[in-house]
């Protein structure tokens, strides 16, 4: 019963992303296949090919695919669920593995578990609802699942293994309904927040997008990535692909630093899972304080360049 | 140019679940319901569109048991023009709503049909991505700005790194994300319109779809209680603490 990846990656290597679905598609018990969809992705397809539990590297390699959509992507996942035996289709539930898979599950008339943190045998999973309040065990009785992977949950998978084969496989044409017309990405040198070890996130007592500066340098001091609440994002302090919660990045690094956050319910589902967590906020009332490890009442203004003073 | 907005009644987003002590599930008994906030803000793109005159007409739909009426006279006083609800008492999981929702884009024939990106009660984000695949349609996921000119639209979403812009050829599936609007508040003498808009009932018998959940739930469970509420009194302790204690400073 073969399991197919659907890698995240940049055409030149895999998204860290891809490594933890990849451990999870290891619980399921098969043979684990890895699908790179992507253009002149070479790179990502001979990465993939080294993750340790790796079997078979498929790799479509096409123009249209060097900003995949969703129809694409779906279009090439079917085609080898047409042709292979597949009993189990994963994807990282990033926004591309989002996007992508509940196409999949209904084009194969099967249900999908979405956010899956913990595999208990190959068709029982479990997963968080009621943004992370409550913790479902689902058991899927179709024959094939679809799964997307909460990344947080499940260690990489490593890579160095012995290389396994790659094979090229046809994609079918565009059929020019959808066009990516441009993309905006942030440019940073830091860690990216879904994978970082440390993070430092501001939220509305920031008061401007010039006071994450502030944040910035703490966040060179520790070599941290820099996340937001929705407040911030909402406010135009910071992109949107800074904003951790329900509804933005799930992340669960080793340090989680909130300044100027409340602690609001739907920001709590997005880092309550974190090992560490810091919280640094004037109302000594923000409920943040009650899942904090270490809180310190102040203002941020001050005490932000004192702590970044303090770690020399 | 009709649209249909797909909407669903929730527990509130401001309401801290509890768990059901025997694992069969979250409490909901007695607990404040209301319309999805990302559905509200379809039904809010929607009627502007309709104010900048590229919608005709607006027709909202909701699948569940028939409390979702209230969520749909919501809609009908926000500024859909007629309601649909397709009424079951069934466990509706996503695959179930998206062939419910192909039947009623079946009848209606709208141009565009507008989700949320994700219900806040089960988290599942695939609803609108399932019906654009049972229909064979585009989708534009996660949308904070669409742009609808001619046939096609354009819509600008919100992925892992950043922006991207997509067009597609209509009829076409979005769904929405927490920038795309500020959805309004029902005025009182909308709300009152709003009981003598018209609202359908079907079922899922009527629409020919089975409706049966694939997924079985087992268990329902509590998250591990994080200890927190841990107070230091200034920066020195802080870093002493995080470098000595918890041990997570490079």
């Amino acid at each position: 019963m073969p399991v197919l990846v659907l890698a995240e990656h940049d055409h030149r290597s895999l998204k860290s992303s891809t490594l933890n679905a990849l451990s999870a598609a290891q619980k399921l018990g098969g043979e684990v296949h890895v699908l790179v969809a992507g253009n002149d992705a070479g790179g990502a397809a001979d990465a993939a090919a080294k993750v340790v539990g790796v079997a078979k590297v498929l790799l479509a390699d096409a123009p249209q695919l060097a900003y995949p959509t969703a129809e694409a992507v779906a279009g090439v996942l079917l085609s080898l669920a047409n042709s292979g035996s597949y009993t189990h289709f994963v994807a990282p539930a990033t926004g591309f593995g989002k996007n992508v898979m509940p196409r999949v599950a209904a084009k194969l008339d099967v249900a999908q578990v979405s956010d899956v943190m913990a595999v208990e045998s190959p068709d029982t999973f479990v997963r968080p609802i009621y943004a992370g309040n409550a913790f479902a065990t689902v058991q899927a009785t179709d024959a094939v699942k679809v799964l997307t992977i909460r990344t947080t949950a499940f260690d990489p998978a490593a890579s160095g293994g012995a290389t396994a084969p790659i094979e090229r496989i046809d994609v079918a044409a565009d059929d020019g309904v959808t066009k990516v017309v441009s993309q905006e990405l942030t440019k940073t040198a830091r860690p990216e927040l879904g994978s970082a070890r440390i993070i430092v996130s501001g939220g509305r007592g920031l008061g401007s997008g010039e006071n994450f500066r502030m944040l910035e340098q703490l966040a060179d001091k520790l070599n941290a990535a820099i996340g937001a609440s929705r407040a911030a994002v909402d406010a135009g302090y910071v992109p949107n692909d800074y904003q951790v919660g329900q509804t933005g990045k799930i992340v669960a690094p080793d340090l989680y630093i909130a300044v100027g956050i409340s602690g609001a319910i739907q920001h709590l589902a997005g880092m309550k899972d974190s090992k560490v967590i810091v919280a640094i906020n004037k109302d000594p009332e923000a409920p943040i304080f009650q899942i904090a490890d270490y809180g310190l009442v102040g203002d941020l203004f001050e005490l932000i360049p004192a702590l970044t003073a303090e770690l020399g | 140019m009709k649209l249909l907005v797909a909407t669903k009644r929730v527990v509130d987003f401001n309401v801290k679940v509890r768990v059901r002590a025997d694992g069969s599930g979250v409490e909901t008994a007695n607990v404040k319901m209301s319309m999805n906030p990302f559905d509200e803000i379809a039904v809010e793109e929607a009627v502007r569109l309709k104010e900048k005159g590229i919608a005709t007409e607006i027709v909202a739909v909701s699948c569940g048991p028939v409390g979702a009426q209230e969520t749909l006279r919501t809609a009908l006083a926000l500024g859909a023009d007629r309601a649909i609800l397709v009424e079951t008492s069934e466990d509706l999981q996503p695959l179930a709503v998206a062939k419910l929702l192909r039947a009623v884009v079946d009848r209606e024939q709208p141009k565009m049909v507008i989700l949320g990106k994700q219900a806040i009660d089960d988290d599942s984000n695939q609803t609108g991505q399932m019906l654009a695949a049972l229909l064979d349609w585009p989708q534009a996921t996660f949308a904070s700005k669409v742009d609808i000119v001619g046939d096609s639209v354009t819509v600008k979403r919100e992925i892992d790194g950043g922006l991207e812009t997509i067009e597609m050829r209509l009829p076409a599936i979005v769904t929405t994300d927490l920038r795309l609007n500020e959805p309004r508040y029902a005025t009182l003498p909308n709300i009152m319109k709003a009981k003598k808009k018209p609202l359908e009932s079907l079922t899922p018998a009527a629409l020919g779809v089975d409706v049966t959940p694939r997924l079985k739930t087992l268990k329902v469970v509590e998250p591990p209680k994080r200890k927190g509420g841990g107070r230091v009194a200034d920066v020195k302790e802080l870093v002493s603490k995080l470098r000595n204690e918890a041990k997570v400073l490079p």
